[in-house]
């Protein structure tokens, strides 16, 4: 049989998926694939769009790359537009010829809606919608003070966040009498409303725009039906969707009245061999403008070209979860009510400034909807019940009211049958990851490699881990949180029995709350909780043998017994004279030297007996300690800022060096690295790192738990905008609730992954304070600040200390004959096994 | 000759780390003394030098117990070693030589096998 033509038109989201999918089935053999995209770049994360300001790249937010397409073998066709479709002939033509096509799926998604406002043809009038918009609104913005959205819907307010970032005051302005009025009741509105004017962004509402003008104050002037007026720099319409048809009207394909692609259940036109997904398609009379929707239809039309017969949109729910501005929202089912016979519950507490309602059935057994502003916590619960009918509890309200009020915890993952949607981005279900625990996967990390649950939008996050937790548990998998044989207590426990009991030595923690005499995983992991609380020397008789062999020696053992040295080099930046001291202690000690990823150097092959030598002539030319070989602050890494830089906003190496100095010393679960970028670029790579700053025109952006490594992952955009103190503090928060809270030699990446409510939960805890101990955390972090000590000049000065550092005891002159060297490239390294013979 | 002369003075108390080691360099090569002072007899030794990669680092190790026994944790590729019997517990065909190690006064002593020819034996 020979091969059939199949042509996509549109590289979105929803494209994208539907190739995703159709190559996981074995049909994809059946086709020769063309792609034709609009815009140059590859599909990309459009939910994500407002990112793009806060420092990410099209690189981060594009959905696969091109060798992708090339290892499927489909022909990628970007920036050649497609300009018809002959459907006698069965050809598409783009201005670069014809190709002809079999089966045809067109996933042209949408255009943003303009209002036929007078004036809005301005150069400074502005859309939302693709990267290149983007672009326009950033070189709009330059040098100016104010914007306005228009539009006061999801994408609206999203809208106004993008023009907040890059600095600009920002309005939105709506027609409708409350923000989000799709998703949202009148109350729900006007508590977002206000939540979001205390951001800082005004809002007007019920304002219908009939005219724009030249401004006087600024370029343009915004006139209302109400008399009034706003005087703008730029304006950004968001007032809506329209499906992307003109290809499909073009061809005499069935349109919708209000427009859309008409499709049936198996997402097929009026045409057998065109299809239609995503937001261009009108299923049911209804357009679907989220993504979600969106991935069904793409799966749905996978299935159907593979020849499953079954294969069916049976539509979509619309219910949403997100956060605009930083305020939670979401939206559950029918929302407004509009099923016969449906009645409502409300919460509504002002002083919290939460809002909460549900809609239920008449008999009041069933979810119909719910709305929430301000904080997300009952949704996924809720969501549960609605999405699989499960009967309410006999008094439903406590599911929306707080736990001190009698509020109902969530919903046991034991409620939830088989079929309960788990993640919506991936499609799984209960069922899939019982499946897969039952194929062998025992751990979180394993269910969500298997499935991919939570790799989208990770909104399910603590969902999963609950679900998981109990199936493992149902199946007699204990989840143990022991840190070893000798305590039965996770780190974070231990860390609270240490700080609630002033204990200071391991000996009495032992004694106290474990049995035995511990081991090489429990005493270091004490030694670092003490540090921690105490910051006492760890050289301190007490703590010695706490410590793995590198905190031991303040030096990293490499593979043949010898220790490498890295003096502290903060922000990288370093003196000539210091760089020469370093040349010539290496030169002394016959030391390999190598620049570090860190920004510093690293000296190899100092024997134990050599360290307090090497190290008192590096104090004296004014180095400290690096902590290299401490589960500690290692680097802050940066570019060379405005100092230097062309393009740099702010100092990056006066703040990297500033948050050295500060940081140093801190003992942590694992080691931390900070680095500083000076402007959006990011030469530093701050968002590698477990802590990341990136300069921006008002101030520092701050990304969290971002890592290297074996695993890499971006950091989270934490807070923006921040002034100086802000940044300090805020890190100051973050930092000690990790060091508080983390598990033994967890990098923070992993912490915040597995921390219950992940980011939001983190920033609710950090810059709501919601937990009241904000105070207190910064408190302890001033302590440790404080009684900072270099712990090698501590060592160098103390006789009885340096006795440590004694190669044999009996024998200070005995040099260890096992270490051998060979030379390459100038300096020593150690002899590979053959290469010398023994002494 | 008598017997004390084979329990050669290797270090004095002042030298020992509580709950750590040190090293000695003997005729026998390098070998860790280690001062556990929680359990009785408190003092332990064994060879220096780690089998699995012939460096001499044992004596810097992480010492401990598991399932009772007293262990060091090399602190190159972590193995564990039973201070008692030399024994690894994560390869029962690798084993650490052992010493016999006593305390006199404030004298740290090894015995250590020494070779010497036959004539001068006693």
């Amino acid at each position: 049989m020979s091969r059939k033509n199949l042509i996509v038109v549109g590289n979105g989201m929803v494209g994208h998926h539907f190739l995703e999918k159709l190559v996981d089935t074995p049909a994809v053999s059946d086709f020769d694939i063309k792609v034709f995209g609009e815009e140059k770049l590859l599909a990309y994360d459009r939910v994500h769009l407002s990112e793009y300001f806060g420092g990410s790249t099209h690189n981060d937010l594009a959905m696969s790359t091109a060798d992708w397409y090339a290892e499927q073998g489909i022909d990628l066709r970007l920036g050649e537009q497609v300009t018809g479709i002959d459907r006698d002939r069965r050809v598409v033509s783009t201005p670069l010829g014809e190709y002809p096509y079999d089966e045809l799926v067109m996933a042209t998604g949408s255009y943003p809606f303009v209002p036929p406002i007078k004036g809005n043809e301005h150069p400074h009038c502005l859309v939302y919608r693709t990267l290149e918009d983007l672009d326009d609104i950033q070189a709009s913005a330059k040098g100016v003070k104010t914007g306005v959205v228009v539009g006061g819907g999801l994408l609206g307010l999203e809208a106004a966040n993008a023009l907040k970032t890059l600095g600009l005051e920002a309005h939105v302005v709506e027609f409708a009498p409350r923000l989000m009025p799709v998703q949202l009741d009148s109350d729900g509105g006007a508590l977002l409303k206000h939540k979001i004017q205390e951001l800082g962004v005004q809002v007007h509402t019920e304002k219908a725009t009939t005219e724009i003008v030249e401004g006087e104050d600024a370029r343009l002037r915004m006139n209302f039906s109400d008399d009034s007026h706003l005087e703008t720099d730029l304006i950004v319409f968001s007032a809506g969707i329209r499906p992307q048809d003109a290809l499909a009207r073009d061809c005499g394909l069935e349109i919708g009245e209000r427009g859309g692609i008409v499709i049936n259940d198996q997402c097929t036109t009026s045409d057998p061999h065109i299809h239609a997904i995503g937001e261009c398609a009108l299923w049911s009379e209804r357009i679907f403008g989220l993504v979600a929707p969106g991935y069904t239809m793409a799966r749905t039309m996978a299935s159907v070209l593979s020849g499953d017969k079954d294969a069916a949109f049976t539509g979509a729910d619309m219910s949403t979860k997100l956060k605009l501005l930083g305020v939670d929202v979401g939206s559950i089912g029918d929302a407004h009510a509009q099923t016969a016979g449906a009645k409502s519950i409300r919460f509504n507490d002002e002083q919290a400034g939460h809002y909460r309602r549900m809609v239920i059935s008449e008999d009041g057994k069933k979810l119909l909807g719910a709305i929430l502003v301000g904080d997300n916590g009952p949704y996924d619960t809720l969501l549960q019940y609605m999405l699989n009918e499960i009967d309410l509890p006999d008094s439903p309200e406590a599911l929306i009211l707080p736990e001190s009020e009698g509020g109902a915890p969530a919903l046991g993952a034991d409620a939830l049958p088989a079929t309960a949607g788990i993640c919506s981005c991936h499609n799984v279900s209960k069922g899939d990851i019982c499946d897969v625990i039952d194929a062998g996967c025992s751990d979180l990390g394993a269910v969500k490699a298997e499935t991919k649950a939570s790799s989208g939008c990770g909104g399910c996050a603590a969902l999963l881990k609950t679900v998981v937790d109990n199936e493992l548990e149902k199946r007699g998998v204990e989840v143990s949180k022991d840190i070893c044989e000798h305590f039965p207590y996770s780190r974070q426990e231990l860390f609270h029995l240490v700080k609630v009991n002033g204990i200071r030595t391991f000996q009495t923690l032992i004694k106290e709350h474990g049995k035995g005499h511990g081991c090489d995983i429990c005493k270091p992991a004490v030694g670092s909780i003490l540090a921690t609380c105490w910051n006492e020397h760890v050289l301190a008789t007490d703590h010695v043998p706490l410590q793995d062999t590198n905190d031991t020696f303040m030096a990293n053992m490499q593979k043949n017994g010898t220790y490498s040295i890295v003096p502290r080099v903060p922000g990288g930046e370093i003196t000539p004279d210091k760089l020469i001291v370093l040349g010539e202690v290496a030169k002394q000690y016959n030391l390999y030297t190598k620049i570090t990823g860190g920004q510093r150097i690293d000296l190899f092959g100092a024997t134990l007996s050599e360290l307090p030598e090497i190290w008192e002539k590096l104090i004296a030319a004014g180095f400290e300690t690096g902590h290299a070989y401490g589960k500690a602050l290692r680097t802050v890494k940066s570019c060379v800022g405005s100092t230097w830089c062309r393009y740099g906003v702010q100092d990056s190496v006066g703040m990297a060096i500033h948050l050295e100095d500060r940081y140093k010393g801190l003992r942590a679960p694992h080691k931390i690295k900070f680095a500083v970028s000076g402007c959006t670029r990011e030469c530093a790579e701050a968002q590698s790192k477990d802590i990341g700053v990136i300069a921006t025109e008002n101030g520092w952006n701050l990304y969290v738990c971002g890592n290297g490594g074996m695993r890499p992952r971006h950091g989270d955009l934490f807070a923006t905008d921040l002034n100086d103190e802000q940044l300090v503090s805020t890190i100051d928060r973050v930092l000690m609730f990790y060091v508080r809270t983390a598990d033994r030699l967890q990098r923070t990446s992993v912490w915040m992954e597995n921390l219950e409510g992940g980011l939001d939960y983190l920033k609710q805890v950090v810059l709501e304070d919601s937990l009241g101990i904000g105070q207190e955390l910064e408190e302890h972090m001033e302590g440790l600040v404080g009684t900072y000590q270099c712990e090698w000049k501590t060592a160098v000065e103390d006789p009885e200390k340096r006795k440590r550092f004694r190669e044999f005891v009996n024998a200070p002159e005995k040099k260890d004959p096992v270490q051998q060297w060979s030379m390459e490239r100038d300096q020593k390294r150690p002899a590979f096994e053959g290469e010398v013979e023994p002494a | 000759m008598s017997v004390r002369t084979d329990w050669k003075a290797v270090c004095t108390v002042d030298d020992l780390i509580s709950e750590s080691g040190v090293a000695v360099w003997t005729e026998d090569g390098p070998v860790a003394i280690f001062y556990l002072p929680h359990r009785l007899p408190a003092l332990f030794a064994i060879s220096h030098t780690d089998p699995f990669t012939g460096k001499n680092v044992l004596a810097r190790g992480i010492t401990g117990d598991l399932k009772g026994q007293p262990v060091v944790a090399s602190p190159l590729y972590k193995q564990h070693f039973n201070l008692e019997t030399g024994q690894c517990l994560e390869d029962e065909t690798v084993k650490v030589k052992t010493y016999q190690v006593l305390l006199d006064g404030e004298q740290v002593r090894l015995a250590i096998p020494v070779k010497r020819p036959e004539s001068e034996v006693a």
